[in-house]
């Protein structure tokens, strides 16, 4: 102890204490590190452990604002825990995600991320808790599907609130259900299983993954086909032809109002 | 009836007040007349009567096309295959539409195009006259041989004879569409208050018809369910006529999410599971827009809202009556029953329902 009572004045005793505290604390932040790494690393099916690693940065980076910390969530966003890499496919692989602002539903926008990191996210937030995986693509191949069962399904199922044809329709209070036209197949699927906003759950034992696909199909062929009238008015059915026939219909009694006044040559 | 034939100079009679120079502009009497080309020329004169037969027999055969729509195209049940008979259905429309046009506009036009062209159209000036009886019912009687004569009616028969055809098939159609307001036989309006659904009978997919046990719905989950017993109904009509009566939507909600329950309803609903009638009871549309998160169902046509999580009742809209709940349970086999039918009808208001209280206390019947 007199030594170190001695050499405390050494001109590099400040120089010795400077590294121990840091090599002190770096291990420190090393060690907890590991241990948050050893909290990730039930990885799940189909993702890498350096997947996971790299979705919770951007967890943390782009998420965690509203999600919280560890997608705990919080006031302004739900907890994640269990929701399943479907749901950020869908959300996040559609633009929903990140929301641009709170308001009745999340806007379909541009995506922010793209597939890579769409993927990373999605491995994060399956570690987090079981939920909807993201489909096979034996389950996105419309040349499998029957579009004629689909459509059954479709107009028991969906049409009520996406519209006959999946132009879609309003909800209370501003929500609506969108239009499906141009929804790239693994969306609708995942929108199915997952519910998102205000839609409700359609999870496999009530529409198992053949039925799905059947309704993907539906929906693909009636992209491709076009509207068998020629006009589809945008597909809105009584409205906009209501309006088309009244705008018409007006101008025709105008028409025979001219030609009943008119005199004959 | 003063007649001003002398057209070349647009003179008129004027009444004193116009002489004195009473007004800031001069009147300026009526515009020249000009004779029409049926007028001077028979042979336009010709030409106007075909084109108005042509138009009555266009009517004509408007109606005989609604009564080939009616009559000869065939029901669409009497088709076994779906699909002819939705062709039928589309070929049936457009003749009963085009037919009815057809029949309306032919003499519509035809007579405006007769009272244009052939008919007299010297411009005329109608005094006003004190009544005097006799003198007075002389002239109508004048008026009327005038008319008569002026419309050519019995120079031309075949004006006549196609335009009493046309008008006399034209009122059928009506007559044969309105014989089903004819409600003097039983229409079996009791039908309207029992549905398929009863005690044991097993909630279904709709359209699959498989059986569903609880832990296929997840929290959130809304499936579109229709009575086991459905597929027992023989005849695609009378089946889908007890469809639209029983049909009903499943839910299972959060525990956490029910508010107020109606008293007597505790046991209607299975872990969170809730099954009501897609029937709106303000008109009729099915109500299956399901917002889960609000928990509300919202009927498409007049905007009418229903609360799942307090037993459907109406939070916005013009229905007067919650959504009817279908009280469920599961069996010994573990799928969802129901365990009575709706205790109310279905659907709107009509006259034989008898009243319902506000508070879901529903009359015995």
């Amino acid at each position: 102890m007199k030594a170190l009572s001695q050499k405390r004045r050494h001109p590099f005793a400040f120089v010795a204490l400077l590294l121990l505290g840091l090599l002190l604390t770096g291990g420190l932040y090393a060690a907890a590190t590991t241990v948050n790494q050893a909290q990730a690393s039930n990885v799940p099916d189909g993702y890498s452990a350096d997947q996971v690693d790299e979705g919770e940065r951007l967890f943390v980076a782009n998420c965690a604002t509203c999600h919280g910390m560890n997608a705990e969530g919080t006031d302004a966003g739900p907890s994640l825990v269990g929701v399943g890499a479907a749901s950020v496919e869908f959300q996040v692989g559609t633009g929903r995600m990140p929301m641009q602002m709170q308001g009745p539903q999340a806007q379909q926008k541009p995506p922010q991320f793209n597939d890579e990191q769409t993927t990373q996210l999605a491995a994060y937030v399956a570690s987090l808790g079981a939920g909807p995986a993201v489909p096979d693509d034996e389950w996105l191949d419309v040349d499998q599907g029957d579009p004629a069962r689909g459509g059954e399904l479709f107009r028991i199922n969906c049409a009520m609130c996406h519209n006959a044809a999946g132009a879609g329709g309003a909800l209370t209070e501003g929500k609506y259900a969108p239009s499906l036209h141009g929804v790239e197949a693994v969306h609708i699927y995942t929108a199915m299983t997952t519910g998102p906003q205000n839609m409700p759950v359609f999870n496999d034992a009530n529409i198992p993954p053949e039925d799905k696909r059947d309704i993907i199909a539906f929906l693909k062929t009636y992209e491709q086909q076009g509207s068998p009238g020629g006009f589809s008015l945008g597909y809105l059915g009584p409205v906009s032809e209501g309006l088309l026939i009244w705008t018409l219909g007006l101008a025709l009694l105008i028409g025979s109002m001219v030609w009943l006044t008119s005199r004959s040559s | 009836m003063a007649e001003h034939g002398n057209g070349d100079t647009g003179a008129v009679v004027t009444t004193g007040e116009g002489e004195s120079g009473g007004y800031a502009i001069d009147n300026p009497g009526l515009p020249p007349h000009r004779p029409r080309l049926a007028d001077v020329d028979e042979k336009y004169a010709k030409r106007s009567e075909r084109q108005v037969s042509v138009l009555f027999f266009i009517s004509i055969i408007g109606t005989v096309l609604f009564f080939i729509g009616y009559f000869a195209v065939g029901r669409m049940d009497s088709f076994d295959d779906y699909f002819e008979g939705m062709s039928a259905l589309r070929v049936q429309n457009t003749l009963l539409g085009v037919g009815s046009a057809l029949a309306m506009l032919g003499i519509g036009l035809g007579v405006v195009h007769w009272a244009k062209t052939l008919m007299p159209d010297h411009e005329v000036i109608e005094d006003r006259k004190p009544l005097r009886t006799e003198a007075h019912r002389q002239e109508a009687e004048q008026i009327v041989t005038e008319v008569i004569d002026e419309t050519q009616i019995k120079r031309r028969p075949l004006l006549r004879n196609t335009l009493i055809a046309a008008a006399l098939l034209a009122p059928l159609p009506a007559l044969v569409l309105f014989r089903d307001l004819d409600r003097s036989e039983d229409f079996g309006v009791e039908r309207m208050r029992h549905t398929l659904w009863g005690e044991g009978v097993r909630l279904v997919r709709d359209p699959v018809g498989t059986p569903i046990r609880a832990s296929d719905l997840t929290i959130g989950s809304a499936m579109h369910v229709i009575p086991e017993t459905l597929r027992e109904i023989p005849g695609h009509g009378a089946r889908l006529s007890e469809k639209a009566k029983s049909v009903v939507l499943l839910m299972r909600l959060h525990p956490d999410d029910f508010g107020d329950q109606i008293p007597g309803r505790e046991d209607w609903t299975h872990e969170g599971i809730i099954a009501c009638s897609k029937v709106c009871t303000h008109v009729g549309c099915p109500v299956a827009l399901y917002e889960r998160h609000t928990h509300h169902l919202l009927c498409p046509c007049h905007q009418s809202t229903f609360d799942a999580a307090e037993n459907f009742k109406v939070v916005f809209g013009p229905a007067g009556r919650p959504l009817p709940q279908l009280p469920i349970s599961v069996d010994e086999e573990g799928f969802l029953i129901a365990t009575s039918d709706f205790t109310e009808p279905v659907g709107p208001t009509y006259w034989e329902r008898g009243h319902t209280d506000p508070e879901g206390d529903y009359p015995k019947s």
